[in-house]
């Protein structure tokens, strides 16, 4: 896999996960963001993190090409979805802190668009979880919105209960399976 | 006395019904409200021929009829290799005392005539053997080839003579069509006879395809699919193949059905986030909202007289079924058992509403009076949904999912009255089953 060495600015912003920090990259001060108003309300108990990411960045020969797909996956924590309970579709601070890393990386990357799938678990009819899953997207969609990226960089779709990537008939399974997955392309919406 | 005792208990219970007080007559007739106590036993012997190919035909039209008529619990087809009578002449009176004797309620005695290359004609008597008294007698006249309709048909000649209903033989399903794991699941539209004959695909299965409806008065289809990632509905008429889009809307639209007289959709379409119902006039192709709620409101279905509209909402928090007037007004709940409900759909009859209940993990077929009330639960599962009706509003089509089921998705089958759950045929798995109406 070809490396990229070089990391502009607005990459170290959005970098996740740095083990210890590498002497020879250089650290750079993240710049202050206001965060706009969530339009979902946090639990009472639960504050937002104080500082977003970490503002150390390592080069590691294992990590995906920044600004690829991959990148996506990686920096929204290893699979670009977040998780909702039954017949629900309001964000968990997990999710909506996940939702955080993908918008950030959406700002750095302008290039990129997404579809964002709702999807439903099979306890339930299947035009009642189409409607679910519509009302999921639209959930995912309206934080990234409300994080600065731009509307017309997300569609939303809903594949209801058609698209399960859990076959266990289980709580643990159908918890899977409700999700929302930020599909991202490079490029505009088909 | 053995006759008699056997005959008694029909008589007290549902089977027999003396319509003619005056007369000497019994008349036999089914009253199918009540259940599937004790089947009528209907002997159907192959049906007379004079050529070998007539012989084959007979054997075939008979054969679909007796299993017909099986399937639908009301009757229990005599075997024919316990028949003491062997007719010669459908034009003279069977001997009664036969078939009273193997204890048939009643006989179907028919013969098939060949006119020419291109026309044969498929004819039969129904007689009750108790009152030794003709009921009914039918002539098809049509193409070999068409023998297996004609059969379907005369199955509902008799069905109809002998409850006073019309039947649901003559008809056809279509349905969505599965393969492979539920992780990668492939769906296809496709339609077979009634009975699990003759399935064929109707698309190529490259794009999901969900909901197929049909229209109540023409060979169309409505159907949802993501063709293009882009979930809309789309029209299918089946002679033709002809395929349409409906509409450039927006946001998804989903959840079609026909309204009664095939001219308008009901439908649901999700605009940020929010589904609603809405109707479209399939000739000016205009739409009219109908909720505004910001609930999930889905899976609307018309009465058959088009002035009401049954839905699924869950504005009450948890999902439940509503009915409101064909303009969107006077919006009531009309579901208040345990648990939750979804997918309702009218009886073409217009007295019940099927719909599905989930409750402690399990999901059961339920029908309910149109304003809510007398509800009973038919079936259940680890998921039972898409219930449909057959033309007649006595049969009730659904989707089953067994857990952990290797079978993946079933179609089956059961009575309004909650008796004769069985499987029907399909070339695999199955799901989303629609009822057609009669064929023409």
């Amino acid at each position: 896999m070809k490396r990229i060495l070089i990391a502009g600015a607005a990459l170290l912003v959005l970098s996740a996960c740095a083990t210890k920090p590498d002497p020879e990259v250089e650290v750079v001060e993240r710049p202050v963001v206001e965060e706009p108003r969530p339009v979902f309300e946090a639990p009472k108990d639960v504050l937002p993190p104080v500082a977003q990411q970490p503002d150390t960045f390592e080069v590691d020969p294992n990590l995906p090409t920044p600004g690829s797909i991959d990148d996506f996956a990686y920096q929204s924590g290893g699979e670009p979805r977040v998780f909702f309970g039954y017949d629900q579709y309001d964000l968990s601070a997990e999710a909506r802190d996940v939702l955080r890393r993908q918008a950030n990386w959406l700002n750095v990357y302008t290039n990129s668009t997404a579809i964002v799938e709702g999807h439903a678990d099979e306890r339930g009819t299947r035009e009642y979880n189409l409607a679910l899953g519509a009302r999921r997207a639209d959930s995912v969609k309206a934080f990234l919105v409300s994080q600065g990226v731009a509307p017309n960089r997300l569609r939303t779709i809903s594949y209801g209960k058609e698209r399960p990537i859990d076959g266990r008939p289980s709580a643990d399974g159908w918890a899977r399976n409700r999700n929302s997955l930020t599909n991202v392309r490079l490029g505009s919406i088909s | 006395m053995t006759r008699i005792t056997r005959i008694l208990p029909m008589l007290l219970g549902w089977l027999l019904l003396l319509t003619f007080s005056t007369s000497a007559h019994a008349q036999l007739e089914i009253d199918i409200t009540k259940g599937n106590l004790d089947p009528v036993q209907i002997a159907v012997p192959d049906f007379l021929a004079t050529t070998q190919a007539e012989r084959e035909l007979g054997e075939k039209v008979s054969a679909v009829i007796r299993a017909d008529l099986e399937r639908s619990g009301l009757f229990k087809a005599l075997d024919p290799a316990s028949f003491l009578e062997t007719q010669t002449n459908i034009d003279y009176k069977p001997t009664f005392a036969d078939w009273r004797v193997i204890k048939a309620d009643a006989l179907v005695s028919g013969r098939i005539k060949t006119e020419s290359d291109s026309r044969v004609l498929v004819e039969f008597r129904l007689w009750d053997v108790f009152a030794g008294q003709q009921l009914k007698g039918v002539r098809f006249a049509t193409t070999p080839d068409n023998w297996r309709r004609t059969a379907h048909k005369a199955s509902d000649a008799i069905y109809e003579a002998l409850t006073g209903e019309s039947g649901y033989f003559d008809s056809r399903i279509v349905f969505i069509d599965e393969k492979g794991p539920k992780i990668n699941r492939t769906k296809r539209l496709a339609i077979m006879d009634q009975d699990g004959d003759s399935p064929v695909y109707l698309l190529g299965g490259s794009d999901l395809v969900l909901t197929p409806r049909f229209s109540p008065n023409s060979q169309t289809i409505v159907y949802m699919s993501y063709e293009n990632d882009n979930p809309h509905i789309y029209l299918l008429d089946i002679e033709t193949g002809r395929r349409e889009l409906l509409g450039d809307f927006p946001g998804m639209t989903f959840a079609p059905r026909f309204s009664p007289k095939g001219d308008k959709l009901i439908l649901s379409m999700a605009r940020r986030g929010n589904s609603d119902i809405y109707l479209m006039d399939l000739r000016t192709r205009s739409t009219t909202r109908l909720t505004t709620d910001p609930a999930i409101d889905v899976s609307a279905s018309f009465a058959p007289d088009g002035r009401k509209i049954v839905f699924n909402s869950d504005r009450g928090s948890s999902p439940q079924i509503y009915q409101m007037d064909a303009d969107g007004k006077n919006v009531k709940r009309i579901s208040f058992g345990k648990g939750r409900y979804s997918a309702p759909v009218w009886s073409p009859r217009g007295d019940k509403i099927a719909f599905v209940r989930s409750q402690k993990g399990k999901f059961g077929i339920g029908v309910m009076d149109v304003d809510g009330k007398n509800e009973r639960m038919l079936t259940e599962s680890y998921l039972d949904e898409s219930p449909t009706w057959s033309p007649n509003g006595r049969v009730i089509l659904f989707s089953r999912d067994n857990r952990g089921s290797k079978n993946g998705s079933e179609v089956w089958s059961v009575d309004l009255t909650g008796q004769n759950l069985r499987r029907v045929e399909t070339p695999g798995q199955a799901s989303d089953p629609a009822w057609s109406p009669l064929l023409p």
